[in-house]
């Protein structure tokens, strides 16, 4: 019995002190007020005052980063076109990632292990590098320039590097194996009798197609779009690498808050907001998965 | 199911060469003598000198592997012992809380996790260096670890255990005995993951890094934010070429076994 | 010296091996043990029978120590077990789906209880290789249990849960995962292997054949309660309830109302016929409500009336049949359908009766069993 408890309280303990406690910090300083100090931010908690000092603090706290959230039109701005590009970039990713999947589920079953590692296999490679592959490949003298003015489609360069345009490529590119997958995974179990029995009884292969397939994907596609949309929100890599300075993102605008602006109260407030965002796609997809268990069992 | 037609193997190859060209290129362009990464100059192994004599680069590696490691080898404990709580213990005084924990970690941007994990080792006075980089992979990869680990102990048949204990061992003994045995395809596949997260960590590891602890990422990072650079072209090779090294030898060895397994199974029968 | 029966049960100085003393078990709202009391004696081959649900593998991991009783206690060799660990109990489990640990080979699978007790080397090697002999197993030993067929797996883990020779062996639906014709070869080997090492096992299992063929004693078991504990042919012949006369073989139930006299019952069922009689040693008041269950294979079928106890005309309206019996399903003007089964000592082209004929049924006053509930 002591033995079970010592087991569960070391991960349990290990994730309040480095989990829980680090965003309680963000919210009890997003509520605090920037200083010229170190640390840079007060009201500093005074343990020693005792009950006063407690009373003090907590009288200090306020919301003024969020109203300033409010006011200052970059942040909303921000807020807007990180969520316009993630949800855009999940559709994208939906309408590349569906055909492979589905092309994946038809192959001959020797060769899905294979087709499958072949998508899994950039998973593990770094994320950095193959963000970092497409700059070569975007920028103004870059490869795919060359390619398109050579073969006399346009005739003076694209500026596609430091775009949106960019990072919807770079989003697509580096969350397209999480789309796949789960889609994937729902096509294989799919029984290829239920298509024969659709066209038995009068589908042609396209209408079978709509009304099987697809809707017995569901449970894939919406899993897969979860899994991109999620991440793509908070994303920080792929904007600052291919976004360029006109692309506003509010992870990078968090990063930069924190790195270059040295306001740790604001950029607490943006993470707190970013949080509170993220929760309603979250709180989905842990219902998503849950039928899906449920249904499966 | 099983239906393969011409729209399918056309974006079958497009799908594949989308994800591999851009890397492909990558590594070509490693080769590349001139400095102007558009331009070919014929073949050249330069840079990758360039890159063998940069001493921060190499200092940056060693960080990382000895980041990698330790953190990796500590989340695979953590978090092993976490998929256990999940999946085998009943209800407990924040069972909910607890599993909230283990899962939010893997939808939670970078950013947040960075800075949040930040302000607490400021908060606490605790300088910033490897140890703390350690502490914040340790925590983020034990929630993978912990996810891989616990979808294979529940579908492990629980009789197994109650058959060790049925045969008089302790339950630490049934766990050491048996079921570490066979769940170590999943645990050591928690190890790789958590091992890959800490090499492939940029954000985390640049919050709560220390000035004298820089990782690689760190370093790749703030060499290409200002363009191509050929010396990452090579380092990015190298990289790439470790992993697929990695990959493919360790699904060699998995899938030989399954095949053996099953000619085995078939021999079975067959007796 | 005249050989005994083997019926401890019936022995009152008899020490039981286990007792189950109001034993309850709940999980949350469902109680799977309903205040159950059994004795169970050494040497015995116990079968608990029952449907899916009904508390059988409850009581049996109750016995193996993975459950414990919301109340009541449970004695094993007159010891309480309710603070006793399942691996410090004298019990082994042999699992419904044999648990055997795939990283191990047939040998270390048998050896692994008793090098969990520190038997030296020779000792750990003779008890496995005595165990495999028992089983047959002799030339796997080297094998991983992959490597095996379904009956070559069911043999380890007999052998495994046997070898450190417990006081109590229990074996939860052993046959259920073989086909039936090496379901029928294993019983008689498991009865050969019980006799051998002389140890007392307990069976769970649905397959009221296989209980009737193995146990010593039966206990048919319905919602967390023991409807009957008796040995085989008494629950066969001698049903206590409609519930039992029906989960064991098959079974015509007539329902009626009761008139006694003496050890008879005149049993009226329906308008217009004359009543049934039954022997009974009961007593029921005038006008109870009341059973006759008569066996299918205890009904005689013939073509002229007669003068038995009880017959009823009716016609054939289905003919099932099974190669070495047919089962006739007769209706009787009443509407009731009357199952009879005869043996087909005749060749089929010689058959006497065909659909659409009108046939009389015919049974003793001792074939039929009066149950009152």
């Amino acid at each position: 019995m002591l033995r079970r408890l010592t087991l569960i309280l070391i991960p349990y303990l290990w994730l309040l002190a480095l989990f829980l406690v680090p965003f309680l910090i963000v919210v009890k300083i997003s509520l605090s007020d920037v200083a010229l100090a170190r640390p840079p931010y007060m009201p500093q908690l005074d343990l020693a005052a005792g009950l006063s000092g407690l009373k003090d603090f907590f009288s200090q706290l306020d919301l003024e980063n969020f109203w300033f959230l409010t006011s200052d039109d970059l942040y909303w701005k921000a807020y807007l076109s990180s969520l316009k590009i993630a949800a855009f970039s999940t559709l994208i990713t939906l309408l590349v990632g569906f055909p492979i999947s589905y092309a994946m589920a038809s192959a001959r079953s020797e060769w899905r292990p294979t087709l499958m590692m072949l998508v899994i296999l950039p998973f593990w490679t770094s994320f950095l590098i193959r963000v970092y592959s497409w700059m070569g490949i975007l920028s103004q003298n870059g490869l795919l320039n060359s390619f398109l003015l050579w073969t006399g489609l346009i005739h003076e360069p694209l500026t596609i590097l430091n775009t949106p345009t960019a990072v919807y490529i770079g989003i697509v590119y580096t969350y397209l194996p999480f789309m796949i997958l789960p889609i994937y995974a729902t096509l294989e179990k799919l029984d290829i009798s239920l298509l024969e029995a659709a066209e038995d009884l009068g589908c042609s292969r396209l209408t079978a197609f709509w009304l099987v397939t697809v809707p017995l994907s569901k449970p894939g596609i919406i899993a897969g779009c979860f899994l991109v949309f999620i991440p793509a929100l908070g994303e920080f890599v792929i904007p600052s690498l291919l976004g360029g300075s006109r692309t506003l993102m509010i992870g990078k605008v968090l990063w930069e808050e924190f790195f270059n602006n040295r306001d740790w109260p604001v950029a607490s407030a943006v993470a707190v907001v970013l949080l509170l965002i993220l929760i309603i796609p979250i709180i989905l997809f842990q219902r998503n998965e849950q039928k899906n268990r449920e249904a499966g069992q | 199911m099983r239906r393969m037609s011409s729209f399918n193997l056309v974006s079958l190859t497009l799908g594949l060469a989308f994800l591999y060209l851009p890397m492909l290129i990558l590594v070509i362009y490693s080769f590349n003598a001139s400095k102007l990464v558009t331009v070919w100059a014929g073949f050249s192994t330069h840079w990758y000198g360039e890159l063998f004599r940069d001493q921060a680069f190499l200092d940056a590696a060693m960080v990382t592997l000895k980041v990698g490691v330790i953190s990796s080898t500590l989340a695979t404990i953590l978090g092993t012992m976490a998929a256990w709580i999940l999946v085998r213990t009943g209800r407990f005084l924040g069972r909910t809380l607890f599993s909230g924990m283990i899962y939010a970690p893997l939808v939670m941007p970078d950013v947040i996790t960075g800075l949040a994990l930040l302000l607490l080792f400021i908060g606490i006075g605790l300088d910033r260096g490897i140890l703390t980089i350690v502490l914040a992979h340790t925590t983020f990869a034990m929630c993978y670890v912990s996810v891989v680990v616990s979808s294979r102990l529940s579908s492990f048949d629980r009789s197994l255990e109650e058959a060790a204990l049925d045969l008089g061992c302790t339950p630490w003994q049934s766990f050491r005995l048996v079921t570490l045995p066979i769940i170590a395809p999943a645990v050591i596949s928690g190890w790789l993951l958590a091992f890959t997260l800490s090499l492939d960590d940029l954000v985390i590891a640049s919050f709560t890094a220390g000035p004298s602890s820089t990782t690689l990422p760190m370093k790749i990072f703030s060499a290409v934010r200002l363009g191509v650079s050929p010396e990452i072209n090579a380092l990015s090779t190298l990289m790439i070429g470790i992993v697929a090294l990695g990959v493919v030898i360790f699904s060699i060895i998995s899938k030989r076994a399954a095949v053996r397994q099953q000619m085995e199974e078939q021999a079975a029968v067959r007796t | 010296m005249p050989q005994t029966v083997f019926a401890p049960w019936e022995n009152p100085d008899e020490k039981p091996l286990i007792q189950f003393r109001n034993v309850t078990k709940r999980f949350g709202d469902f109680t799977a043990i309903d205040n159950l009391d059994l004795d169970i004696y050494t040497r015995e081959f116990f079968a608990l029978l029952g449907p899916s649900g009904c508390g059988k593998t409850t009581l049996m991991r109750m016995l193996a120590g993975f459950e414990t009783p919301s109340s009541g206690s449970i004695l094993i060799g007159g010891q309480d077990m309710a603070e006793i660990p399942p691996n410090r109990r004298p019990v082994n489990m042999m699992f419904q789906s044999y648990a055997l640990f795939p990283h191990l080979s047939v040998w270390d699978n048998i050896a692994f209880g008793l090098k969990r007790e520190g038997k030296d080397r020779g000792t750990i090697e003779t008890r496995v290789a005595d165990m495999m002999r028992l089983t047959r197993l002799e030339k796997f030993a080297r094998r991983k249990p992959h490597q095996l067929s379904g009956g070559q797996r069911q043999r380890v883990a007999l052998a495994r849960s046997l070898a450190k020779a417990p006081k109590l062996l229990l074996l939860d639906e052993p046959l259920g995962a073989l086909d039936k014709k090496l379901r029928e070869e294993t019983q008689f080997e498991l009865m050969d292997i019980q006799e051998k090492t002389g140890t007392t096992f307990v069976i769970v299992t649905h397959d009221q054949e296989e209980a009737m063929t193995v146990a010593s004693r039966v206990a048919v078991m319905d919602e967390g309660k023991l409807v009957q504990v008796a040995t085989p042919d008494r629950i066969y012949e001698t049903p206590n309830s409609v519930y039992v006369a029906d989960f064991i073989g098959d079974v015509n139930i007539i329902e009626g109302r009761a008139s006694q006299s003496g050890d008879r019952v005149l049993v009226s069922w329906a308008e217009g016929t004359t009543p049934l009689v039954a022997a009974t040693e009961k007593h029921l008041s005038k006008d109870q409500a009341c059973y006759l269950a008569i066996r299918p294979e205890k009904i005689t079928i013939s073509e002229t009336e007669p003068d038995t106890a009880n017959r009823l005309q009716g016609e054939i309206l289905d003919i099932g049949y099974l190669g070495n019996i047919s089962t006739y399903h007769v209706k009787l003007p009443t509407g009731h359908v009357i199952k009879a089964q005869s043996t087909n000592t005749r060749r089929i082209a010689r058959r006497s009766f065909t659909w659409e004929d009108k046939v009389w049924l015919s049974w003793t006053d001792t074939a039929a069993i009066l149950l009152e509930r």
